[in-house]
């Protein structure tokens, strides 16, 4: 079993942007690299273009599927409005991965933002890109694969340039 | 024992892949949020799953299944038990002979609801045993629980998810209990089954007698955990507060009562002698509080501020320690709203415009009180446009009540519009009065589900569609058009309007044009299938 102590991760974003697809992929590659994890969200009128947010943790052992107020270790931010409204659920020297990471116009499709996004977020975290890779192919239909492992790709050098 | 699969599941797939094991011979439902994807994925993954019209007519088609000795689930959101609540109250009289269980959904701070009513309220009520599962695991594990508890007492059970376990997920290990099947078949049981006065009043005795046996199948089961810790403090708690608790004070020791009605009191009150002092922790109404209150046991009662919203790690921490203190808002997300290019929007400009008074329902539809639009003066319950516009148009004065209309969805005037327009037609207002039907032809808010109006069924196949026009012209309304709705047509719709505003008799409008993300998934789906056919006739 990897580490002892618990990976909190809050992904924010809009309606329609791939939020909780996100958290998905997230909980999906830490379970796939043997972590217990939880993973939590807000339904309901998040394709109506309202604030969507939601959280992931992921350690040896996971009691509450919410990420305690300050204590996020990461906050993904899918769209820029929506940093402020959530720094609250950072620890003081937590960090944020925001959109302006990456150049949307590198992309294969504007759309695998979010999975690009979760590309940098990955240089963070202890699970091997392989499991990043079958989460990835777990969570989308067959023939987006392959435009959204690129998606991944693609923000995993974007860290590399920015370090 | 062999160790099951194990997957990464929401609480409410959870429900359907134990249902799955379990055989239950048929689910039924309507949806709501936040339960809606235990019926979607049960039909997913090869039960049988249906829509029903609302959430009576669900478990009234349950009870059946199940008085004829099969296994029925019945899925729908708390505020759909109030609907439910008149067949409830009876099939718990009847009890039944094979295995009914309602799997309802509640929605501490209302994330997508009207209210905060807590399900447990109604176990109580109705005399049913309610079990409230605290993860996806438990989920799973507790509707084996609930099968049992069902067809060794012959009683309806609830599940009582809340938000935080239907839409988290977390690791479930696979590992189905071991059930007796069931073969259907009817066996008559007039007393029992048919509540006439003088057989109902030997029912009533029967359902008290069995909820004693039960309380004390809840003292001896495992459904009432201790989790182990120091005696300075003992936590109560159920469903996913129990987790929250164990985050924030970790040392506590802890009885988590997976079963809290019918209330196991020898457990209960052995925990709370075995500890210092005893805190309650429980999201929702205070429930569990006033059964240790009116049992005699020694509790804090929790403050006023803590029945409203969920709770979380830092909420907990508050309540153990006594910290009454404002809380720090939190900053509030971007709204909700209406679609770019939602055919209800012409709707909501055209009412706007023409200063409607407008009982509204529920729905996406309801997103029309909001700015720019603020178009809509009330939003009570599923189907109370009708009513509530009627009343209005019967108390006003004429120039005020001609301006009422009420705007009713398809889906929710399916679950319990019609009977408002039977009212119309039988009680008609001096003035008349307009409903529009906003024909979307889908269940929209909930995540695009079909309903008797889209003419197909929980997965997709054709069936008998209902027309919504004529329904309206069999119940006697003269007056019924449909304006089939495409962009840039806002003049016009505004006109018609008009003119029916300006007629006194009753009518219905009914505004039609699909929802664009219905319109959108239709035409993704169709495109996934094109791909996979080039994809088979590649391999072949």
């Amino acid at each position: 079993m990897p580490s002892e102590r618990v990976t909190n991760i809050v992904v924010a974003g809009i309606g329609g942007q791939g939020v909780l697809r996100a958290t998905d992929i997230v909980a999906e590659a830490a379970f796939l690299a043997g972590y217990d994890v939880k993973k939590t969200e807000v339904h309901g009128m998040s394709q109506r273009g309202g604030s969507v947010v939601s959280d992931v943790r992921f350690g040896s052992r996971i009691l509450s599927p919410m990420v305690p107020e300050g204590e996020a270790d990461f906050l993904v931010v899918l769209e820029p409005t929506q940093e402020e409204p959530n720094r609250h659920r950072l620890k003081p020297d937590g960090t944020v991965i925001g959109c302006d990471r990456i150049d949307v116009t590198s992309l294969p499709n504007p759309r695998t933002l979010n999975v690009a996004l979760l590309g940098l977020l990955s240089r963070h975290l202890n699970i091997a890109v392989e499991a990043w890779h079958e989460a990835v192919g777990r969570c989308f239909p067959s023939h987006l694969y392959s435009v959204n492992v690129e998606a991944f790709e693609l923000g995993r050098q974007a860290a590399d340039m920015a370090s | 024992m062999r160790a099951g699969k194990k997957r990464l599941l929401s609480g409410n797939e959870a429900v359907a892949y134990a249902a799955r094991e379990a055989g239950f011979h048929l689910g039924t439902g309507y949806p709501g949020t936040p339960s809606t994807e235990i019926l979607e994925t049960f039909s997913a993954i090869g039960g049988k799953a249906q829509w029903a019209p609302n959430e009576k007519v669900a478990l009234e088609v349950a009870i059946g299944v199940a008085y004829g000795n099969g296994r029925a689930l019945v899925t729908m959101k708390h505020v759909g038990l109030n609907v439910a609540a008149d067949p409830l109250f009876s099939a718990a009289y009847t009890g039944v002979s094979g295995g009914l269980v309602l799997a309802v959904a509640d929605d501490p701070g209302m994330a997508s609801s009207q209210n905060e009513q807590d399900t447990r309220r109604y176990a109580i009520a109705t005399s049913v045993p309610v079990l409230e599962p605290s993860d996806s695991q438990e989920a799973y594990d507790f509707l084996f629980r609930a099968v049992e508890l069902s067809e060794t007492f012959g009683t309806p059970v609830i599940l009582r998810l809340t938000t935080r376990v239907s839409h988290s997920k977390g690791i479930v290990e696979l590992k189905p209990a071991a059930l007796r099947p069931r073969s259907p078949c009817f066996q008559r049981d007039i007393p029992s089954r048919v509540l006439i006065p003088a057989y109902a009043r030997q029912a009533h005795r029967r359902l008290r007698q069995r909820l004693s046996r039960i309380a004390e199948w809840n003292e001896n089961g495992n459904l009432n955990p201790i989790w182990e810790g120091k005696s300075d403090l003992g936590i109560i708690a159920s469903g996913v507060a129990a987790f929250h608790a164990r985050e924030a004070v970790p040392e506590a020791r802890l009885l988590k009562l997976g079963m809290c009605y019918p209330f196991p009191i020898r457990t209960v009150r052995d925990f709370v002698a075995s500890v210092r002092r005893c805190v309650v922790i429980e999201e929702g109404d205070p429930v569990i509080q006033e059964l240790c209150l009116i049992h005699g046991l020694s509790v804090e009662e929790k403050a006023e501020e803590d029945r409203f919203g969920e709770l979380n790690v830092s909420r907990v921490r508050r309540i153990v320690n006594g910290d009454r203190s404002p809380q720090t808002p939190v900053p509030a997300g971007r709204p909700p709203q209406l679609c770019p290019g939602c055919p209800h929007r012409t709707v909501f400009e055209s009412l706007r415009d023409l200063e409607c008074i407008v009982a509204g329902d529920i729905g996406c539809y309801t997103l029309g009180v909001l700015p720019p639009f603020e178009a809509m003066d009330s939003c009570t319950c599923m189907g109370a446009s009708i009513g509530v516009g009627l009343g209005l148009r019967h108390v006003l004065p004429p120039d005020q009540a001609r301006r009422v209309v009420s705007v009713i969805g398809d889906s929710t005037f399916v679950h319990s519009g019609l009977t408002g327009i039977v009212e119309m037609m039988y009680n008609p207002p001096p003035t008349g009065h307009v409903v529009l039907i906003l024909d979307n032809q889908t269940t929209a808010m909930t995540g695009l589900q079909d309903h008797p109006a889209t003419g197909k069924t929980l997965n997709g196949e054709p069936t008998h569609q209902l027309s919504l026009e004529e329904v309206c012209r069999a119940i006697g309304v003269e007056d019924v058009t449909v304006f089939e709705s495409r962009a840039g047509q806002k003049d016009e719709f505004r006109e018609l309007l008009r003119s029916k505003l300006a007629q006194a008799k009753p009518c219905v409008l009914i505004v039609r044009r699909e929802c664009l993300l219905a319109a959108k998934r239709r035409k993704q789906m169709s495109q996934t299938a094109h791909q996979e056919d080039a994809t088979c006739q590649a391999n072949e």
